[in-house]
């Protein structure tokens, strides 16, 4: 008992970094009709902004948080405007090949740079765990947990409650006239990938001092990251989230029960468990964004 | 001028383009120039590097071994650079030609074709990883060209028939065996493997599981983790909750200071033993801290203590040089490899008198070398009439306590 105990926390904790993740897929995705190739070098980025931050310019880890998400932010901003804008009118297949080209390059623009050998972030939590009973978990962890949480909120919020939300569901219903609406949709979508890659990047950045960063790290997060798109919902921010647990749960599960080697495959398993006989996600009522 | 008239009626030009005609021809000649330099160039360059003795590195530079391929890789370059201030072989530099074969096997094999193939290297170094090497061993019988393996620990490796294969770090049965006259010390019961999920990982597990029922002491649990796998908390929570007092860990260092992180983070209180050699503790203690204590490690080498090291003058010489180019420490534990492998390669070729595959793989059964960590001769292991070759390093135990490392007798 004490056992799936403490799979659970496990689950929780990691499932906030994965809703994270799913987020900002969903997003690009739901709204804007990209497949997003670059999600996981995202992450990758946002998870080298702590490191710089954090060790060589020697700044507090607390400050290097909202620092990567604003690189996070930027970047995909670049991106939006330097790769996508261009082909907005082409097909889906042109942008997803323009896609995997700015993949490859940012990850081997990362190896260059740094270099392929993993690198840790310090950080400024006890090493000691916080114990309740049977069950530890690391104040890392637990930090990772609210500020996922936090952030999950904040775009829920931003969503839902604000008039750049408002817009960006707009848009993702209906393009046309949402632009007869006097919605600026070249904004929209700019401000959409540039939020999408900022919660990859926070999800890179709140998970690299949990494990270590390099360059590659950033590939299984995104094949995880489409799985959750999948399970939630192209466009479904509330299914993303449910979907980042749901992977969780089933790697910590299936790794602590199943078989402890396959733990990475469960979210592909998932994949292909959905497409099977929820093609459309486990809570799509409608495709819509919100 | 006929020629133009002739070449731009051949070409159905109008008139008044003969001036065409004429700027093309004196394009295409100049063109013919730059061809003509480049291969100029090319034979001459070949010809340069005819002067170089090659030798193939075939490490991972990228992905899960990062870490210890680049430790190794700048160990052999310490040897190299040591070799050539020495006069180099056979009156020739020597010339290490490096490639990544990121941690994954089928590139490792790609690798090896390239090197023998394109780059035309007698003999190779390599592949790091149990995996990576047996990926690479149908191409040494293809292309009949001998390897030293500094670093793999798989018993297949030497097992299966593959005579172009010269090792000079211990088969894990080896480890096993050096690790028997200690188990009666450490008063064990009943151990748990959890072990990188590949050839070297469950390699270790099969021998040391053999061992250990040998002297009585029960094994539980035999969890594996894929090799870039970062989240081992799933499998931590599953032998937390064994009756186990002891759990053997073998995989590399990145992998490991995540572990025990994770291990200190879910109260783990276990006993811990790691194998394989490429722990490289002073990075762990670095990077996993206050978790690192009383975990104790069966390495190859003793860095810390050059003089209880079989070669103490060769110890102090190669640690002075790591540390003068700049390299963090912890990386001597898997850099003395490259440094001996590289060092091994030469006294072979010095020995066969040319830089020719089959002359190094004659030779390589009559050399001896003063390794970092024991004499390197090579001893026939495997099938009669396709032996490998097989040389008896030394296997260590050291505890770390208090941040430090501290060596236990075997």
């Amino acid at each position: 008992m004490s056992e799936f105990l403490q799979h659970l926390i496990n689950m929780l904790v990691l499932g906030g970094t994965y809703a994270l993740l799913g987020i900002g897929l969903t997003l690009i995705f739901g709204i804007m009709n990209v497949v997003n190739f670059t999600h996981g070098v995202l992450y990758t980025f946002g998870a080298y902004i702590m490191f710089i931050v954090v060790h060589q310019l020697g700044f507090n880890f607390f400050l290097a948080l909202p620092l990567a998400v604003v690189a996070g932010w930027l970047l995909g901003a670049a991106i939006e405007l330097v790769l996508l804008r261009p082909l907005r009118g082409s097909d889906i297949d042109t942008t997803m090949l323009v896609m995997i080209g700015a993949w490859i390059a940012m990850q081997s623009g990362i190896l260059w740079i740094w270099g392929g050998v993993a690198k840790a972030i310090a950080t400024p939590f006890p090493d000691a765990p916080l114990v309740l009973g049977p069950v530890s978990v690391s104040w890392l962890r637990l930090f990772v947990l609210g500020a996922a949480a936090l952030l999950i909120v904040a775009t829920y919020l931003l969503i839902n409650r604000t008039k750049l939300g408002c817009a960006m569901r707009a848009t993702f219903q209906d393009q046309d006239t949402a632009s007869l609406m006097g919605v600026n949709v070249d904004l929209i979508y700019t401000s959409t990938f540039a939020i999408g890659s900022s919660l990859a990047a926070a999800a890179g950045a709140l998970l690299g001092p949990v494990y270590v960063v390099f360059p590659q790290m950033g590939d299984l997060a995104a094949v995880k990251a489409f799985a959750i798109v999948i399970l939630g919902g192209l466009g479904n921010i509330t299914g993303a989230v449910i979907g980042g647990f749901i992977l969780a749960l089933a790697e910590e599960l299936g790794a602590g029960y199943v078989s402890s080697g396959y733990r990475d495959a469960m979210g592909f398993l998932i994949i292909i468990a959905v497409l099977i006989f929820k093609p459309t996600g486990l809570f799509a009522r409608a495709e819509r964004v919100g | 001028m006929d020629r133009l008239l002739h070449e731009a009626d051949r070409r159905g030009l109008e008139c008044g383009q003969i001036n065409r005609v004429e700027m093309e021809t004196k394009m295409t000649r100049s063109f013919r120039i730059v061809p003509t330099i480049a291969l100029a160039a090319v034979l001459l360059g070949g010809a340069a590097e005819a002067q170089t003795i090659k030798i193939g590195v075939n490490e991972p530079l990228t992905g899960a071994f990062a870490a210890s391929g680049t430790y190794v890789v700048n160990g052999a370059k310490i040897a190299a650079d040591e070799i050539n201030a020495k006069g180099g072989i056979l009156g020739k530099k020597i010339e290490l030609v490096v490639e990544d074969n990121k941690s994954n096997p089928t590139e490792a094999a790609a690798v090896a074709e390239k090197l023998i193939t394109s780059d035309k290297v007698p003999v190779i170094m390599g592949a790091w990883g149990s995996s990576l090497t047996l990926a690479v061993m149908p191409k040494l019988i293809e292309y009949e060209t001998p390897m030293v393996v500094e670093t793999s620990s798989s018993g297949k490796i030497t097992t299966t028939g593959n005579p172009y294969i010269f090792r000079i770090s211990p088969p894990s049965a080896v480890e096993a065996a050096a690790f028997k006259g200690i188990v009666d010390k450490l008063e064990l019961k009943k151990v748990d493997f959890l072990v990188i999920n590949n050839d070297w990982g469950r390699g270790t597990a099969e021998d040391f599981s053999k061992m250990m029922k040998e002297k009585g002491i029960s094994v539980g649990l035999v969890e594996t983790m894929d090799q870039g796998a970062q989240d081992m908390s799933a499998q931590l929570s599953k032998i937390k909750n064994t009756d186990s007092e002891t759990i053997i860990i073998t995989t590399a260092v990145d992998q490991l200071t995540l572990i025990f992180k994770q291990a200190a983070a879910l109260g783990f209180k276990k006993r811990i033993i790691t194998t394989g050699g490429s722990q490289n503790p002073d990075q762990i203690i670095a990077q996993a801290g206050a978790a690192a204590n009383g975990t104790m490690h069966l390495t190859t080498f003793l860095p810390w203590f050059p003089d209880k090291t079989p070669n103490p003058e060769a110890t102090n010489y190669f640690i002075a040089e790591w540390k003068k180019r700049g390299f963090d420490f912890a990386g001597c534990t898997e850099s003395f490899r490259g440094y001996d492998g590289i060092r091994t390669i030469a006294a072979a070729i010095e020995k066969a008198g040319k830089a020719e595959p089959a002359a190094i793989r004659a030779a390589l059964w009559d050399i001896k070398v003063k390794g970092l960590n024991g004499d390197i001769v090579f001893r026939k292991s495997g099938p009669e009439g396709k032996e490998s070759g097989q040389s008896q390093p030394n296997v260590y135990l050291i505890e770390i306590s208090d941040g430090k490392v501290d060596m236990k007798t075997l």
